[in-house]
This record gives structure tokens, C-alpha cells and sequence, in this order.
């Protein structure tokens, strides 16, 4: 039950819960109360909207920074993690297999406020070896959802 | 001048189907529920598939028959699927989608005077092509209180001595009516006891909603009296890419092809390639559209409960055909001012066979959101309706 339920409002997150219900032939109130615990157990972290902030005429500049560290004794990268993703300006922070060790996702009004970020606050990190800062110039999809003009419904009424 | 046209061409009628669109398409805000095609792209696999068979040149002819590998494979899921086992050899056909299928069953099987049974309402396809095959239609009219499944009783009543051979269109379009197993050895009994044969039609096999679907070709005896009709269309969201099948005895696909080889040539190699992907990796994508469409049914069903619209549940295709009889209207009459009172397409019971008078065909092949809007606006409707009637 859970899994069908994730799997719909995870593209979905503004459907009516009745209509949910009923489309998954359960009760609206199990629905409701699966819901809840779900939010509650951490497997609902939250329920975001995906902009196209291009389309809003609203600069935004997002980096994709890939970080090497010094893991600590006892506590290999968890600490220097939470260093960085307690950052407000921080989008995500990831573990990664491969030539580095963090993936950090950034985004900032403009260059400078990036690079500024990254020179005064993460390069300043004692466990921080070395960054290498990509600007993303354009984004084709995002969330499983290509950011273009959803296509018309071109069918005909004939079989 | 002579008249160009044949008499059999010109009398028969254009299809119904279309009447409201041309108004549609025309309309500002106008929606639509009366489309009878997935509203899921095929998967891009699939696609992606058919591309690169184009990058690599793969831009011949194939046998007639259709790819040796399309062939086994669609051997392989049908037995997967449905335990029916054709030979890739000499017992299946790759067509030009199952209408093609159809029109050379028809074709190969009937003598001029030969008559066909069709249950209806169902596919506008089957009546025209017995005609152009010289047979004559005898048309069964299935019934509301039996969910329009066909009974024993209905087929006994409509067999004669010149009956040869029976369509047998289920999953249904347009009721959404499917024949379990017991109600196809129902009849099974009555065609081998008359020694009919039959044109299974399962193009919607994939989607049903209680239980897997039932050929009648599993059921003994039945295979040798059957032609299997089925395609990607419906089950792959693949309908713009005419690719179909038909499998059955030996005798008859061997009579099916040299049709096939002469007006046709073979299925678009293109789609061949792509249908191919489709049954070799196909199965997840079919399950996701299934439950998904399973999910919109349910909702539809339960609108119409709450617009106290009467509706018998609908077990298969994308469709359900709620009655309208209270309103005292024609479905003719009732689309019409339906689609110019409230801009909401839907085709009239009658498209299907005069026996769907009192019943509208609609489509669940549409989002959530596009299914809600058309009956939010069927809602405000009918309550009109009853209120004018009062």
C-alpha cells in the first residue's frame, strides 16, 4: 500500500487525497493515516514545488561542487558533511564513489555569490582538500520532469 | 461518365466515431473524452529501438510473414501471457495492426452468402469488412443487464446454417465488457457443436482489471477454429506505429498471408524492430499504463455512482458506457448538446451498433486532471437535465 501511495504523489503531491483513495480502491482515512506516518518514520521528507525559474524571469545561478576531504578518525565523512550541509545556501550534499569524495549542489543569486561561498566558506575547511566548481547553464530535465511546455494532445477521435 | 464505384463500397456508412471531432478541435476549451488511444507515449526504449533500427539501416522489406526474431518472440509472450502457443513458422502473421488482421481473416475465410456474427455495440471495423469480404453481417445485439457480455443463449438464437463464423470482440471497445472463462466455454460448446469458426479480437487483452485475460484459444478446441487477432497498440501505447498480429491454424494463416503478400507486402519494418524491444522488455511498462488506467477507472466509477449516472463496472479496454436512457435523449441528441452546452466531447452508444442507443462511450485514456474537468462539467449537466425534466 505504502509504495502505491508513494509512487503517485511522488509525481504528484497535490492530489486529493479522496480522489487518491478512491483510485487505489482504500479507505481516504488509511490513506490520510499512512500519510502521517510516513511524514512522521522520515520517509516523506517534504513536499516541494519544481520551478522553472528560467521561465519566472528570476536569476538564479546553480553549481554543481565536487569536493575532496580528509575524512576524520571515528566519524569518516559524517562530520565534514553536516559542516557543509548546515549552510542554508546548500541544496544537497552527496556521498560519492570515484575521483572525489563530496557532491555539493549550491544555489545563488549570482557568480560571485558561489564563488564567494566557496572560497571564504568551503575552501576554509580544514577537512576540505580541494574543490572544482561546475556552473550549470541549462537544465533539460530535472526531478524526472523535462522542463519544457507540456505537449498538446494531438489525438484524434477515430478508433 | 460510368459510375467509378463499386455498389458494396458506397453503401457502406462512414464511421460514426469522427462526427463530433472536427466540432472539437475547432472549439476553444473544448475536451475531449472520446478518444480511443493510449494517452502514454510509447516508452522510450521502445522508441529509442526504432531509431536506431533507422540509424543502422535496417530499412528493407522483411519476410512477409514478419522478423523471424518479432515472430518468436510474440510466440514466447503469448505463451507467457495467455498459455496459447503458436509456431513462429507457419501459425503467425505480423500485420499492418490488428485492423489489417481483421480485414484478411475476414477475406480469407468467407464465400460470398457466408454469414458473420457480430456481437455488438463493438468496433465499427468488423460489420465493413465482412461486407467487402462478400459475407453478410448478422448482427447480434448483447444486452445491459448481461454487462454486454455474449450468452450462450444470444449465439444459439443467431446461428443459422450459413453462419460460418463469429467475432468475438473482448476485451470490449466501446463497454469495457470482458467474457471470463466461463461465460467463453459457454459458447465454446455452441461453436464446435455448429462448427463455427472465430475471430478473436484481443487487442486490449493486456488490459483488464479482475482477472487475467482469457483467449478462447486456450480452451480445448478452440484453437483450431480460431484466428487470434491482437497488436501493440493499446498494450504499448503504439497505435501510431500500425503493428499487429494474427495467429492461427496453419490452413489459415497460410490463405491470410498470400493476401497479405500482395496487398501489403509486410508490416513497416521500422515498427517491426520496435515491437520486437517491446516484447522483449515491454512487460514493466504494460503493468505501470495497466495500473494506472485501473486507478482512473475507479474514479470514473465512482463519479458516475456519485452523479447517480448508471453504469454496469466496465473489466476491460479504457472505456466505460454509462446509460443515459432516464434523460429521455438519443445518445446522438445527448452528445450534441453535451459537447455544445459544456464543450465535452464523448461518442454516442450508437457509433458502436444501433443496440448502443441509451449508452455513451467514455474514454479513460486521459489524466487525472483532464478526467476530473469533463466530469466535473458531465456533473453539472445531468443535474440540468433532471432539473428540466422535473
Amino acid at each position: 500500500m505504502r509504495e502505491k501511495i508513494l509512487s503517485y504523489i511522488e509525481k504528484n503531491s497535490r492530489i486529493d487525497l479522496k480522489d487518491l483513495a478512491v483510485m487505489l480502491d482504500l479507505e481516504e482515512a488509511s490513506v490520510m493515516n499512512e500519510l502521517e506516518a510516513m511524514e512522521q518514520e522520515g520517509i516523506i521528507c517534504g513536499y516541494h514545488t519544481l520551478i522553472n525559474w528560467d521561465k519566472a524571469g528570476v536569476e538564479k545561478v546553480t553549481a554543481l561542487i565536487e569536493v575532496r576531504v580528509t575524512p576524520q578518525r571515528g566519524m569518516g565523512f559524517d562530520k565534514v558533511a553536516e559542516r557543509i550541509y548546515n549552510y542554508p545556501e546548500v541544496n544537497s550534499v552527496y556521498l560519492i564513489s570515484g575521483g572525489f569524495d563530496l557532491m555539493v549542489t549550491l544555489e545563488g543569486q549570482t557568480l560571485r555569490e558561489i564563488s564567494q561561498f566557496v572560497s571564504d566558506k568551503l575552501s576554509a575547511l580544514d577537512q576540505v582538500l580541494s574543490t572544482k566548481t561546475n556552473f550549470i547553464l541549462k537544465k533539460y530535465k530535472d526531478h524526472g520532469t523535462v522542463m519544457a511546455v507540456p505537449a498538446k494532445d494531438e489525438r484524434i477521435m477515430m478508433a | 461518365m460510368r459510375n467509378p464505384l463499386s455498389k458494396t463500397i458506397t453503401e457502406i456508412k462512414p464511421s460514426g466515431i469522427r462526427k463530433f471531432f472536427d466540432i472539437v478541435s475547432e472549439m476553444k476549451d473544448a475536451i475531449s473524452l472520446g478518444v480511443g488511444e493510449p494517452d502514454f507515449d510509447t516508452p522510450w526504449h521502445i522508441r529509442d529501438e526504432g531509431i536506431y533500427s533507422l540509424e543502422k539501416g535496417k530499412t528493407f522489406y522483411t519476410s512477409n510473414t514478419g522478423l523471424k526474431e518479432l515472430r518468436a518472440e510474440i510466440g514466447n509472450y503469448l505463451e507467457r501471457r495467455f498459455e496459447v502457443s503458436y509456431s513462429p513458422e507457419s501459425e503467425m502473421l505480423v500485420t499492418v495492426g490488428g485492423s489489417e488482421a481483421i480485414d484478411i481473416a475476414m477475406r480469407a475465410m468467407l464465400d460470398p452468402g457466408d454469414e458473420v456474427l457480430i456481437p455488438q455495440p463493438s468496433y465499427v471495423s468488423y460489420e465493413p469488412c465482412a461486407l467487402l469480404a462478400g459475407g453478410v453481417p448478422v448482427i447480434i445485439e448483447l444486452q445491459a443487464e448481461n454487462e454486454f457480455r455474449l450468452t450462450a443463449e444470444e449465439l444459439r438464437a443467431a446461428v443459422t446454417p450459413k453462419t460460418k463464423l463469429l467475432v468475438l470482440p473482448f476485451p470490449n471497445n466501446p463497454t469495457g465488457s470482458v467474457m471470463e472463462k466461463k461465460d467463453l466455454e459457454a459458447i465454446a460448446e455452441i461453436i464446435e457443436e455448429h462448427d463455427l469458426f472465430v475471430l478473436s479480437d484481443e487487442i486490449y487483452a493486456e488490459l483488464t482489471y479482475l482477472d487475467r485475460h482469457v483467449s478462447i484459444a486456450s480452451l480445448p478446441g478452440m484453437r483450431e477454429r480460431t484466428v487470434l487477432i491482437s497488436g501493440f497498440s493499446k498494450s504499448h501505447a503504439m497505435t501510431g506505429w500500425r503493428i499487429g498480429y494474427a495467429c492461427g491454424p496453419e490452413v489459415i494463416i497460410r490463405q491470410m498471408l498470400k493476401i497479405h503478400q500482395y496487398a501489403i507486402m509486410c508490416a513497416p519494418t521500422t515498427s517491426q524492430y520496435a515491437a520486437l524491444e517491446a516484447m522483449r522488455n515491454g512487460d514493466g511498462d504494460v503493468a505501470v499504463m495497466r495500473e494506472e488506467y485501473n486507478g482512473r477507472r475507479r474514479y470514473l466509477m465512482k463519479r458516475f455512482a456519485d452523479m447517480g449516472l448508471e453504469c454496469f463496472e466496465p473489466f476491460g479496454a479504457f472505456y466505460a458506457f454509462p446509460c443515459i436512457r432516464e434523460f429521455g435523449m438519443t445518445s446522438d441528441a445527448f452528445a450534441t448538446e453535451f459537447l455544445n452546452a459544456k464543450k465535452v466531447a464523448v461518442v454516442p452508444g450508437t457509433a458502436f451498433g444501433s443496440c448502443g442507443e441509451g449508452f455513451l462511450r467514455i474514454s479513460y485514456a486521459y489524466s487525472l486532471e483532464d478526467l476530473k474537468r469533463a466530469l466535473d462539467r458531465l456533473e453539472e449537466f445531468v443535474a440540468e437535465l433532471r432539473e428540466r425534466g422535473k
